[in-house]
């Protein structure tokens, strides 16, 4: 068995009455692709939220390749390196696309205010690099030529694209994609699909929260099913397809007899 | 490209060197030239230079971190007060100027962070607020901090404040170089031409750099710039600070060259007045900032000079009052620019291109 990249132990999370997330455990090895699924509601997305530092948990807690994650904000998250995207994008509209990934670089650059109104050779040096990197990384999710463009004026698909470009230019061990094929016609879905394949070969392993079964089924090498806040199955995906509590969990309880 | 002889004419300062030349001629040629209508217009010139500087230290604020911050003034009065205590017979110090301006300007960095610490979760409306009553805080402790110890001497300000002089040299009275003779006014407008021309350079590579975009990406979306790893609350308290430190200094500035000052300078209308510069001449796009603290700063002293003449000879006697209609042009301005260019009257080419896909 590889190497444990990212444990969750009972993370707990409450919204009033509401348990969001209860005793939540699973674990993701390196260098894997796991999926995230369950109905709508079912906590996925807080999941993220408290993986990435945006919530905190109420209870439990996450370990990053061994050691405790104390990431009670999203920044240091990422720089713990836990990169996300967000369901409904959340990129920077008026930048340009480069410029959206270049500010992925910040996390990983020094450069403060002395060296940015000096521009000193190793600010310059600097720069240049993060314009290089975010020029790579826009070719590697393949819109390069896009470059110069407003991100808001990007396609839907190259919206998703971009940010995940963003997502990896702040040099993530855990790439976390929060339903990057939603509103995808099924080429888009395709080219996704061999996109994160390409990124998993690369060395970075990818969590992924995915609604489209055939992407998930596809793409990822085990997956957990959340319902109620609760997590119901982990396994293969030929074995969770199967699972009667994940079947009964997205039709409705199956008779007897069927 | 759908104006490409805009496109142009906005580049060609960048790539002629020839007009970068003129252009400089030209700022250092303008208070001889404005001295033929008298030592009035180049003191409205030093007022303009001064608002240049105001308005790109609060640009860092607003226009880059999208913090919008009415009680800018503040600062400015924290950096004329620096320098009127420690430069008058108030107290009886005299310092010299390259000691205070540093101080004044450090004295409103803090301010800036003291202002920026508790504000940090506020966002447009609520931070104005805040900021508003923070401006007017300021102004009022500076009206009161005469009992029972007299700082600042209240409402009756500060006098015979020192100039700026360096040696012998004093920035106030007349020099005489070789054949012609510079007076106060002219000497400010060249000290402040040469802090603003260092303003301008320290926003343009803030702007283009790896702060300016941190900064651009938190107005942007406050959660993805955190999501990808910048900690907004530096950012935002030294987006603060900066802006601060450059009201601290202008401040100093101002000191020195009015000799005096009283609370009354830093009223909230004055706050609104830079922030009407900032929007007016295009939000975060530096040459239009300068454009917009530039025309709100001369051309309602124009519009006193010029009303006056004008109604004589039209209608043989003054029958509006000149302030009044100032303000009156002023705001129907202001109202008209915001119709009809809302990303002010020079806005970044990005913003304009946002606009005209807007329209087509």
């Amino acid at each position: 068995m590889s190497q444990v990249l990212l444990e969750a132990r009972q993370v707990c999370k409450h919204f009033g009455g509401v348990k969001a997330l209860s005793d939540v455990s699973l674990t993701i090895h390196a260098g894997e692709i796991y999926g995230l699924i369950g109905p709508n509601g079912a906590g996925k997305t807080t999941f993220f939220n408290c993986l990435t530092g945006l919530y905190v948990p109420d209870g439990g807690g996450f370990e990053l390749a061994g050691k405790p994650l104390q990431a009670d904000a999203p920044q240091k998250a990422a720089a713990l390196g836990i990169a996300r995207t967000f369901q409904n994008i959340r990129l920077f509209a008026q930048m340009t696309a480069l410029e959206n990934v270049m500010v992925g670089r910040h996390v990983r650059t020094r450069a403060g205010v002395i060296g940015a109104i000096l521009r000193n050779r190793a600010t310059r040096e600097e720069e240049a690099a993060i314009r290089r990197r975010a020029e790579e990384l826009l070719h590697y999710v393949g819109i390069a030529d896009r470059a110069c463009d407003l991100a808001r004026n990007l396609s839907y698909g190259d919206q998703r694209r971009l940010e995940i470009a963003r997502a990896l230019a702040t040099e993530p061990k855990l790439l976390c994609l929060d339903e990057p094929a939603a509103g995808m016609n099924g080429a888009e879905t395709e080219a996704l699909k061999v996109l994160i394949e390409g990124i998993r070969r690369d060395g970075t392993t990818v969590l992924l929260i995915e609604h489209d079964m055939k992407l998930v089924m596809g793409l990822c090498d085990r997956l957990a099913v959340l319902d109620y806040g609760q997590k119901i199955s982990e396994n293969v995906p030929a074995v969770v397809q199967k699972d009667r509590r994940v079947i009964e969990a997205y039709l409705g309880e199956v008779p007897e007899d069927a | 490209m759908k104006h490409p002889f805009l496109h142009a004419l906005l580049r060609l300062p960048r790539h002629s060197g020839v007009l970068a030349v003129s252009g400089s001629l030209l700022l250092l040629a303008l208070p001889i030239v404005a001295m033929w209508g008298g030592q009035a217009w180049v003191r409205i010139l030093d007022f303009a230079i001064l608002y240049v500087f105001l308005a790109l230290g609060l640009n860092i604020v607003v226009g880059f971190a999208g913090l919008l911050d009415l009680g800018y003034i503040a600062f400015y009065a924290v950096g004329a007060y620096t320098y009127a205590l420690l430069a008058s017979p108030h107290l009886g110090l005299h310092l010299p100027f390259w000691v205070i301006l540093p101080c004044g300007a450090m004295l409103a960095c803090l301010f800036g962070v003291l202002l920026g610490a508790p504000t940090l979760r506020l966002r447009g409306d609520y931070l104005a607020i805040v900021t508003l009553g923070f401006g007017e805080i300021i102004r009022i402790f500076l009206n009161n901090l005469n009992a029972p110890l007299n700082i600042t001497n209240g409402a009756q300000g500060i006098n015979l404040i020192d100039p700026i002089a360096i040696g012998a040299f004093k920035l106030s009275g007349r020099t005489d170089i070789w054949v012609y003779s510079l007076n106060g006014p002219q000497k400010y407008y060249y000290l402040l031409l040469l802090l603003c021309t260092g303003v301008v350079v320290i926003n343009f590579r803030l702007q283009h750099s790896r702060i300016g975009r941190a900064w651009q990406a938190i107005r942007e979306d406050e959660i993805a710039a955190r999501a990808v790893g910048i900690n907004t609350r530096n950012m935002k308290l030294l987006a603060f600070a900066m802006g601060a430190s450059f009201g601290g200094v202008a401040g100093g500035v101002y000191s020195a060259m009015q000799g005096f000052i009283s609370p009354e300078s830093f009223a909230l209308n004055e706050s609104i007045m830079v922030l009407a510069m900032v929007v007016l001449g295009g939000m975060g796009h530096i040459p239009g900032v300068i454009l917009g603290a530039v025309l709100l700063a001369v051309l309602p002293e124009a519009l006193r000079f010029g009303v006056v003449p004008v109604q004589q000879v039209l209608f043989g006697k003054v029958l509006v009052d000149p302030e009044s209609l100032r303000m009156l042009i002023f705001g129907l301005a202001l109202v008209l620019v915001m119709r009809f260019r809302p990303a002010g009257l020079w806005p970044s080419p990005e913003r304009q291109r946002e606009l005209a896909e807007a329209k087509s």
